[in-house]
């Protein structure tokens, strides 16, 4: 498809390093799909839908950036929803998110409430002021918060509340954060492997599963379409959380 | 069922339809996934001799007639390389190298270290300054660049054609003179878009190349040209997306096919072209060799 043309009607900050924009159109995403975002004359970016029309971007690198310098009445290009988003099952459900990776898992509780679904939250942040979503995601079930600081809630990565939790209550459980939280997570909870759904992320160049670079080893998923949602199961054997390939194709270190 | 293995260009390969380069080529294990969809053999993404990231995006732009693409040649350079090659050989099909550099040294110094079943020169890419197509359409260029590969190479030699040129046979007849072991045309035809929203260039690149259903007839004519002149084997490319495409494409001359853009409808493409390329010799009573060339035998 094309890009097609839409304007950022409403930029929110929640953190002084991340914000969202609302656009001036609902592309009826599922919650775990994402968009290619083009910021003309700069990049094309992807990223996860935080709610039916909002975006939640995190400011990193130059295109984010550019973003960041774009206000309300602002022109972007985009090409989505893509890829597969998260599967809702069940009648309990947990999600686990790690910093602005919390974005898809609350417009998932927002779409699984809706369905009546009985939602928890276990989020894990740097401190205090990098918390997003806390309102969101309490509103609708009961949510456990560590900081790695211990500004907030428990002290610790987010792994450290999951002795809070007993996993086989949730018929299940969904992932989304920075590559060596959900890693870590994963392998903690391998028995539940079977029914954990992660967001994850490669590097995407054409988003329609033919350039190759998003892809994983050692089955070759292609991310960008028969992702950005994969089964832990696919994950545990993988190179997730291992090493990943950059724009060049070259093997690098999982940061984060 | 009819046979569909067949020698082309140095390779022995167990049916006449590989993966094109550039696509789902740049890892070890997406090249390994397409052999064993049913790939008779898999050309990597090119591969330069330093690291290079690409253009910015956007880097594809779907079009009515096709497929714009300009990722900028992409890759880790062969020092780190040769792993991914050696995961996809693990298939057991023909994994051939596409190479690219911006002189015939840089190419042969490439060739001389990684370790493949045959190379394919990317003398063709549309968009990356000081490579591809800037080299490739100049047939004295073409000649010289694919004599210095092969004499650095052990393997066979193919040569990837641009069509932006106003006449690819004598790019073809360079790369024969130049000991080339194949052709293999085309490469996609330069083009642009523009969004009119804003006035930009919908690339990153602003320039990419054109690829799919838009340019077959475009690749059928320049492949009937080359075959019936060269006396080195055609690999025919350019839009081939159905069985029916490919038999075409053979009867204009082409010993195998590569398909790409296709792959844009998953890795079933390799297994639905082959079943019917075998369904249509059945039908037809014909063999693999009876088809190759069919056109150009008719028009005598």
């Amino acid at each position: 498809m094309k890009p097609i043309n839409c304007i950022i009607e409403e930029v929110r900050s929640e953190t002084p390093l991340i914000r969202t924009y609302r656009l001036d159109r609902n592309l009826n995403p599922a919650p775990g799909q994402y968009l290619m975002l083009w910021i003309r004359g700069v990049d094309e970016i992807p990223m996860s839908f935080s709610g039916q029309d909002t975006i939640t971007v995190q400011s990193v690198g130059v295109a984010t950036q550019a973003i960041f310098r774009m206000g309300a009445g602002s022109e972007v290009g985009l090409r989505g929803p893509l890829g597969n988003g998260f599967a809702l099952k069940g009648n309990k459900i947990l999600l686990i998110g790690g910093g602005v990776g919390t974005a898809p898992l609350a417009f998932l509780a927002e779409v699984a409430k809706k369905a009546d679904i009985s939602v928890t939250s276990l989020l894990g942040f740097r401190s205090r002021d990098d918390m997003i979503f806390q309102d969101r995601l309490e509103g609708l079930g009961e949510t456990i918060i560590t900081t790695d600081d211990g500004s907030y809630g428990i002290k610790g990565h987010a792994s450290a509340g999951l002795k809070e939790l007993n996993l086989f209550d949730y018929d299940q459980i969904y992932l989304c954060g920075p590559e060596m939280m959900m890693s870590d997570i994963i392998s903690r909870t391998a028995e539940h492997a079977a029914k954990t759904q992660a967001c994850i992320n490669r590097y995407f160049k054409c988003a329609a599963g033919i350039c190759g670079s998003c892809c994983l080893d050692p089955d070759g998923v292609r991310v960008c379409v028969e992702g950005p949602v994969l089964l832990a199961d696919r994950l545990l054997d993988s190179e997730f959380g291992r090493y990943k390939r950059g724009p060049s194709g070259a093997k690098g270190p999982c940061r984060g | 069922m009819p046979s569909l293995s067949i020698h082309a260009g140095g390779l022995d390969l167990k049916n006449p339809v590989l993966l094109a380069a550039g696509i789902l080529g740049t890892t070890g294990a997406s090249l390994r996934r397409a052999a064993l969809a049913g790939a008779g053999g898999v050309v990597t993404k090119s591969v330069g001799s330093v690291p290079r990231e690409g253009h910015p995006g956007p880097t594809i732009v779907h079009v009515k007639c096709g497929l714009l693409n300009a990722m900028g040649l992409p890759n880790p350079s062969y020092r780190d390389f040769q792993q991914e090659i050696k995961t996809a050989r693990s298939a057991g099909v023909p994994v051939i190298a596409s190479i690219f550099g911006s002189s015939a040294t840089e190419f042969a110094q490439i060739a001389r270290v990684l370790k493949a079943d045959a190379f394919e020169l990317n003398l063709s890419c549309p968009h990356a300054e000081k490579y591809g197509s800037e080299l490739g359409r100049y047939p004295d260029l073409v000649e010289s660049v694919t004599g210095a590969v092969k004499a650095a190479a052990d393997v066979p030699v193919w040569v990837k054609l641009t069509p932006n040129t106003a006449d690819i046979l004598e790019l073809g007849l360079a790369a024969q003179r130049g000991g080339a072991d194949a052709v293999v045309a085309i490469n996609t035809l330069k083009a642009m878009a523009i969004d009119i929203e804003t006035g930009y260039p919908m690339l990153g690149n602003r320039y990419g190349g054109l690829s799919g259903q838009a340019i077959k007839p475009v690749a059928v004519r320049c492949v009937y040209e080359l075959a019936g002149r060269l006396e080195i084997p055609v690999i025919g490319v350019g839009g081939i997306s159905s069985w029916e495409d490919a038999v075409e494409m053979i009867m204009a001359g082409a010993q195998a096919v590569q398909v790409g853009t296709a792959l844009l409808g998953g890795y079933g493409i390799f297994e639905e072209i082959t079943c019917g390329i075998s369904r249509y010799l059945e039908r037809k009573s014909m063999t693999l060799e009876d088809l190759c060339g069919l056109a150009g035998r008719r028009s005598q």
